[in-house]
């Protein structure tokens, strides 16, 4: 005898595999998202190397990232100048933030009143979410003439002011928030549990900080670190605003100097009649695109080494 | 001898590693100038914590090389107290304190400074979970006597070594003194702390239920240990298990909403207790 499924049992039937079936197709949903995100950066790489590919066919890429001449119109590209500027902008600002922000994160997380923490923490998030043409005009309209009427001659140099000195300031200050933000988290993290050790053994604060605080958040500090630093490579209005944006490699800090993401944003659109000249500046992108990748990847084997703990 | 011998023989010494041998006099145990007076007495305290009565104006005085036992059900204080011997309340927010505590002749309440680090070293906790600093386990025995001003190796050596024996620690982990404490079973990392804290010679060891995350046999070791080490230092423990209290108590205090109900030698509050709370506490009428 055949028994067919009552009309309600049918429904049932239905309603328990569309359950599944949801299931499933968000599942899989989710996975095609992520895999596309991936595919992003790889799709990105890509493009930029095969953009860049009639440069590279036309000039070695040693002459390109060696050589200091930049003359697009004598079919001369040297990358040189490009690349020390956002080297000496990027360590610099990282110097300038790095040691600032890591001592106000220890003072809010564990030496401040927590109403003072009250007032500092939406502070810290206004400054982390300006547009980055503030800071830009910010550090024309203070840092660059601080630089050149006063820190200049004091050391007795003349100059405009427009400096690697002020977009180091400049990308550091932007860094500070952010490095302040992602440190309080980090510290809040260490469990409470591991001070109290600490301090029942007669440590006192700053022993506390030294010694257990910092050593338990490493992992996350380099991490922290790495991201802020991946920020600074890539920044563009602010240091284009402030750099100066002369194409010879900086020699000191009162030199101006022109970092990449700033010649690409100036240049791209403006003579493209050139064909090697846009490959130039796509070749430009891509060194910015592999020192961001390098930097990750290296951050993440060191990353392992420290995490044994 | 020529001037180039010379010359070799300065730059030799100039460069040397010192050998520091264990010639001069050192004394593992003796490290620290002891305070003369080490009773530790409570008087009067009350503990506010936003306004919330905590303490309820608690006096006891703790006996010398006893074990302690604080007892009563959860929430009634005997943590704050205990934390407040050591000055550790200090990391709890709008916390508001009267009455006296004294270690000797200072009073903790008001200390300051090196005062409380030094208080702190003079009085131990043994912490509910076990919790190894991260670092390796040697830095970690060595870890107090580090940030006391004892550096030297030859002397921290001896020390780790020394304490790690005296928890029965050290043929476990000898031959990993290096690796990263928790890497140990907690059980071992319960007796490393207990050796850690042991490192900085304190007068008082408070264990705030400092077996009560291990399996029973480590929890047995932990125990024995403090029955061991009550020859020389004073413990006070805060334990939610009455047989615990049972078997290593020398002196119990039972605390009820903030107010120390009844306390004396152990085995006058456990066979005749006075007050009825105490009664029906210890037959298992609440806990």
């Amino acid at each position: 005898m055949i028994v067919f499924p009552t009309p309600v049992q049918t429904t049932l039937l239905f309603y328990m595999n569309y359950r599944y079936l949801k299931d499933k197709v968000a599942g899989h949903l989710m996975f095609v998202l992520s895999a596309l995100s991936l595919l992003l950066v790889v799709s990105m790489g890509v493009g930029l190397y095969l953009k860049s590919a009639p440069i590279l066919a036309d000039h070695s890429l040693w002459s390109l990232i060696s050589a200091s001449e930049w003359k697009p119109m004598k079919n001369e590209f040297g990358f040189f100048p490009f690349i020390m500027g956002t080297a000496w902008v990027t360590v610099l600002a990282v110097a300038f933030a790095l040691p600032i922000s890591l001592l106000m994160a220890v003072f809010l997380t564990e030496y401040s009143r927590p109403w003072l923490r009250r007032y500092v923490f939406p502070l810290l998030d206004i400054l982390a979410g300006l547009p980055s043409v503030i800071y830009g005009v910010w550090g024309t309209l203070l840092i660059v003439p601080w630089i050149s009427e006063f820190v200049a001659p004091s050391l007795s140099r003349s100059s405009s002011g427009y400096t690697v000195l002020a977009g180091g300031i400049v990308l550091g200050v932007m860094a500070i928030p952010l490095l302040v933000s992602l440190f309080i988290e980090l510290f809040s993290n260490v469990s409470q549990d591991f001070r109290e050790a600490a301090l029942a053994l007669g440590a006192t604060r700053w022993q506390t900080v030294k010694h257990i605080v910092l050593r338990k958040s490493l992992p996350g500090l380099i991490a922290a670190v790495v991201l802020a630093v991946s920020r600074t490579l890539g920044e563009t209005i602010a240091v284009l605003m402030v750099c100066g944006n002369l194409a010879v490699a900086p020699g000191g800090l009162l030199d101006a100097c022109y970092p990449i993401p700033a010649l690409i944003a100036n240049n791209y659109g403006e003579m493209l009649s050139l064909p090697l000249y846009e490959s130039a500046l796509m070749f430009a992108a891509f060194i910015l695109f592999f020192v961001v990748l390098v930097f990750n990847l290296f951050s993440r084997i060191v990353l392992r080494k420290v995490t044994q703990y | 001898m020529s001037i180039a011998t010379t010359f070799s023989w300065s730059l030799r010494h100039a460069f040397a590693r010192p050998t520091w041998t264990l010639t001069e006099p050192f004394a593992v145990e003796r490290k620290f100038p002891r305070p003369s007076d080490v009773r530790l007495a409570v008087d009067n305290l009350n503990l506010y914590i936003n306004d919330a009565h905590i303490l309820k104006n608690v006096s006891v005085s703790i006996p010398q090389n006893k074990i302690t036992c604080i007892i009563g059900p959860s929430g009634c204080g005997k943590s704050t107290l205990l934390r407040t011997l050591n000055r550790l309340v200090d990391t709890n927010e709008g916390i508001k304190i009267s009455g006296n505590v004294n270690f000797g002749t200072q009073d903790i309440i008001s200390a300051k400074g090196s005062d409380i680090t030094e208080i702190r070293r003079n009085i131990g906790l043994v912490p509910q979970r076990p919790c190894p600093l991260p670092m390796s386990i040697y830095d970690n025995v060595a870890y107090g006597c580090r940030i006391h001003g004892i550096r030297k190796k030859a002397k921290l050596d001896v020390i780790v070594r020394h304490y790690l024996e005296a928890v029965g620690l050290w043929e476990e982990v000898k031959s990993r003194l290096n690796a990263p404490a928790n890497g140990l079973s907690i059980g071992q990392q319960q007796r490393l702390c207990l050796a850690r804290s042991l490192a900085v010679e304190p007068s008082y060891l408070l264990a705030d239920e400092s077996t009560s995350a291990l399996d029973p046999i480590s929890s047995k070791k932990i125990e024995e240990l403090f029955v061991k080490l009550k020859e020389n230092y004073s413990i006070v423990m805060v334990t939610h298990t009455l047989r615990q209290a049972l078997r290593i108590a020398d002196y119990v205090i039972f605390m009820y909403l903030g107010e120390v109900i009844e306390q004396g030698p152990a085995n006058e509050v456990f066979n005749n207790p006075q007050h009825s709370l105490t009664k029906n506490y210890l037959s298992g009428a609440f806990s």
